[in-house]
């Protein structure tokens, strides 16, 4: 259930803003990787995927217009996850 | 807790005894939760892939070279754009554009094709070196070389998996589409179905970085 | 408010006018159907877990081979833990009393995705079938233990991909059933009741829900992981080939930590509801355990390392997984507290549901106890994989989740059956088991401290004593389980007719009949008072 009415001329201009921030995104990832970023290449790299997933999410999947209780499912959900490669490093870090 | 989720049980009290036992909320939810448990499951591998790549960092580098970026870059547009027209399908649908709404998912799938074929040629030229875990090739490669390539062909093998599943759910919702089924006030099929396709979409958005941005 | 509907069938759900025979049933969308045949089904699974253990402590009466090669042995005691784990204690009380009693207590007519349920169960059988299968071909039933440890499960010959394909598939049914039960908390409880008056056992599905939903694919990938391996060799856990062992017991224990409270949180749900009203009191502190669920199902993601203390891991994770490990017994015990505090000054009823209440708790500290002892980094290399750590889980599993399943079963099959067992046998049963139990477990934590290892089908012979201590243990024990099933069963089909709510509790699913009709109620009740207001109640007589 949508909290937002939106034309349709609205919601085609949301969508293809997003899609062309997807699109921009993706290409600057790509040329990021022409210079040498040493120990920053994989944080970029992670950081715009990151940035892409969470256009994708809010708009695509409309997760900015549902019940709050969708989205707070998803921080839990990537939180948990998050321990879980933290944890697992803390070993590895440290052999 | 927050009060929407009493505002949600209260609107849910509505026609209980009537044959209209239709919650849209729910069936977003659950589909939603099913979507936890296939980022969990990619997870897992995104998991070993870090502890190895933290293990074998060179090896990596190295594997990875054998890559092509480019391929990488074009199957990365082409997901976004498919994530495109299948947002803009519901749109259509909404505003009882019926025609155009089964357009756009047949586009959807077509680029679902097209990434898969783009990926039959990249694993081909992969394999055709021998490069397959089991093969010659592959067993002859430096430790940790060996993990990048596994990793590879799992996870983009699963992922590969779930672009089928996808393609297939939305071939039903064109289907539906068709039929009557889904209408412009009752479309979280067509709803569940784009966000099935978009988690999709999400998963290739962290392999594109992690395989193919690595040299 | 009592409703005045005569319900011409008076077996409610369990017979119906419009559908007989077995399709009636594997073809149910009915969540209490569904619950009965996850009832049934986990039942023959238990029995033959059961005497699978039988076995096992048969052989260890005495040191050296006495019934069984230690190649057998060790088979044994892998199907014992993948029957006993995935297939009774993993799904038990979710998939039987979730399943029949969600809906009823939030005053649903089913839960969220009914046809869901029903493919829950498919997958649950898949998996039962899939495993038992491993038994007749090849080199027979894996000899790894259920923890699957690479190296070795990743070179033997025995059918670990079978076993382990058997895991993924019922980590779907569990998968499914979380998800169901989430989305029915969330869209389906009844006018009038909030999240805050919904009963403890609600609120113990929801925070186990979760754990399935996001503990389980981890394993699922894992497993495949594992066949992989077996099939194309790629150096996955192998050193050699840039690999590590340890990383398969990281992920292997990521899903299975949690899993433990996949098994306990439920459990600890039932007591929340038997001490209250067999204390006639309202529950001592209900946000307390409200969030104590909550907090042992989010620290429950992050203690696994406890597991492999001994394995490998570098000293900084040793540390972390130690503390976190030692956090996580808190919320537990601000459980055991707060059921104490509801008796002190309670009318205590001592019927069959309290008696095995009061046993998971003096059970389950005991669990608790030790499993604090295992937690700390010195004393668990002294125990790392003796048989302390056997008697510690199944301390918690067993006396836990397994009495709190008796516990479930004792208190709420007159409601599923409509009718009540015999008390006194049911008691009696109680006694025969938890003495049993006691030999049974508590000589393998003396046994573990003196050196025994696990595993093993043979000892020296300085254990010999204890071991037929807890030999006998395990006959009596067994002794008492069987006379509590024939007590149950009995009492299903021929007991004196139970009434809406033998024990006057305050919980939606005891204001419908007993046996509920197919729809659970006449007309979706309104929520006006708490589960466990029973200081605000004058309750009438029902029966």
């Amino acid at each position: 259930m949508d909290n937002h009415s939106h034309n349709d001329h609205s919601a085609f201009k949301i969508n293809t803003l997003v899609w062309g921030s997807l699109y921009a995104l993706t290409i600057i990832s790509v040329w990021v990787t022409h210079f040498d970023l040493t120990t920053f290449a994989v944080a970029v790299a992670l950081g715009v995927a990151s940035v892409k997933a969470v256009l994708v999410a809010a708009y695509f999947m409309h997760l900015k217009f549902e019940s709050k209780i969708l989205s707070i499912m998803v921080i839990v959900t990537l939180l948990v996850f998050t321990t879980f490669i933290i944890l697992t490093l803390i070993d590895y870090s440290n052999r | 807790m927050d009060n929407s989720i009493n505002i949600a049980a209260e609107e849910k009290n509505q026609p209980l005894q009537h044959d209209e036992h239709r919650d849209d909320e729910a069936s977003k939810m659950g589909m939603w939760l099913f979507l936890f448990t296939e980022l969990l499951l990619f997870g897992g591998l995104f998991l070993v892939y870090t502890i190895y790549r933290f293990m074998n960092a060179e090896a990596f580098e190295h594997a990875g070279m054998e890559l092509n970026t480019n391929l990488g870059t074009v199957n990365t547009i082409v997901l976004i754009t498919s994530s495109y027209t299948a947002a803009l399908s519901i749109v259509a649908v909404r505003h009882k554009q019926y025609i155009k709404a089964k357009y756009l998912l047949w586009v959807t799938i077509f680029f679902a094709m097209f990434f898969m074929v783009v990926k039959y040629f990249e694993w081909s030229a992969k394999i055709s070196h021998g490069l397959f875990p089991g093969m010659e090739e592959f067993l002859n490669l430096p430790p940790g070389e060996g993990l990048f390539f596994f990793l590879y062909f799992f996870m983009t093998g699963l992922h590969a998996l779930h672009i089928i599943i996808g393609s297939v759910f939305i071939g039903f919702v064109i289907y539906y589409i068709d039929k009557g089924t889904i209408k412009h006030d009752d479309y979280v099929v067509l709803e569940n179905a784009g966000l099935y396709w978009h988690i999709v979409d999400v998963i290739w958005i962290f392999l594109f970085p992690l395989f193919y941005l690595i040299a | 408010m009592t409703s005045s509907t005569i319900d011409l069938n008076d077996r409610g759900y369990l017979s119906s006018e419009k559908k007989s025979g077995i399709g009636a049933w594997i073809f149910s969308t009915d969540h209490k159907r569904i619950g009965l045949l996850y009832l049934y089904s986990i039942a023959i699974f238990f029995s033959v877990a059961v005497f699978l253990g039988f076995l096992m402590k048969l052989e260890l009466i005495a040191p050296g081979e006495t019934i069984m090669k230690a190649e057998t042995y060790n088979r044994t005691f892998t199907m014992h833990g993948v029957l006993m784990i995935f297939l009774f204690i993993i799904p038990g009380i979710p998939a039987v009393f979730g399943n029949i009693m969600l809906p009823l207590m939030i005053g649903a007519k089913d839960v969220a995705f009914p046809r869901l349920n029903l493919l829950s169960w498919y997958f649950y059988i898949g998996g039962a079938i899939i495993a038992i299968s491993a038994l007749f071909f090849g080199e027979g039933l894996a000899d790894t233990g259920w923890t699957f440890y690479a190296p070795y499960s990743v070179k033997t010959g025995t059918n670990v991909s079978t076993a382990v394909f058997a895991a993924f598939i019922l980590g779907f049914s569990s998968i499914l059933t979380g998800l169901n039960f989430l989305t029915t908390i969330h869209r389906m409880r009844a006018p009038g009741m909030d999240w805050f008056k919904m009963p403890l056992f609600v609120w113990s599905l929801y925070a186990t829900s979760w754990i399935q939903i996001l503990a389980t694919p981890i394993v699922g990938i894992t497993l495949l992981m594992i066949i992989a391996e077996r099939v194309l060799g790629i150096g996955l856990f192998d050193p050699a080939l840039g690999g590590d062992p340890i990383l398969y017991q990281h992920l292997f224990w990521i899903y299975s930590h949690p899993a433990v409270y996949i098994m306990i949180l439920p459990a600890m749900g039932v007591i929340s509801e038997t001490i209250p009203v067999f204390s006639r009191r309202k529950i001592f502190g209900y946000k307390a355990v409200v969030y104590s669920s909550l907090a042992i199902a989010f620290v429950g993601y992050l203690v696994w390392g406890h597991h492999m203390f001994t394995t490998g891991m570098s000293g900084p994770a040793l540390i972390v997984f130690s503390i976190l490990t030692f956090l996580v017994a808190i919320p537990s015990a601000v459980k055991v507290f707060n059921w104490i505090a509801t008796m002190y000054k309670g009318s205590i009823d001592m019927q069959a549901p309290m008696l095995f209440s009061l046993g998971f708790i003096f059970l389950f500290m005991i669990g608790g106890f030790t499993g604090l002892v295992a937690g700390a980094l010195a004393s668990n290399v002294h125990i790392h994989d003796t048989s302390f750590v056997v008697g510690h889980f199944h301390y918690v599993m067993f006396g836990g989740t397994g009495f709190g399943f008796f516990a479930a079963m004792h208190y709420w099959l007159p409601k599923v059956y409509g009718r009540m067992y015999n008390t006194k046998r049911a008691k009696t049963s109680f006694w025969i088991i938890i003495i049993g139990f006691n030999m049974l477990y508590f000589s393998m934590l003396i046994l573990g401290i003196m050196g025994m290892p696990r595993r093993y089908y043979d000892y020296l012979p300085e254990f010999h004593n204890l071991n037929i201590v807890s030999t006998v243990g395990s006959w009596i024990m067994i002794t008492g389980l069987i006379l509590m099933i024939y007590n149950l069963v009995v009492g299903a089909n021929s007991g004196a007719k139970a009434g809406k709510n033998p024990w006057k509790a305050l919980t939606l699913e005891w204001t419908t009949q007993s046996p509920p009709i197919e729809e659970n109620f006449d007309e979706i009740p309104r929520v006006e008072h708490g589960p466990y207001d029973f200081h605000l109640i004058n309750q009438e007589n029902d029966g």
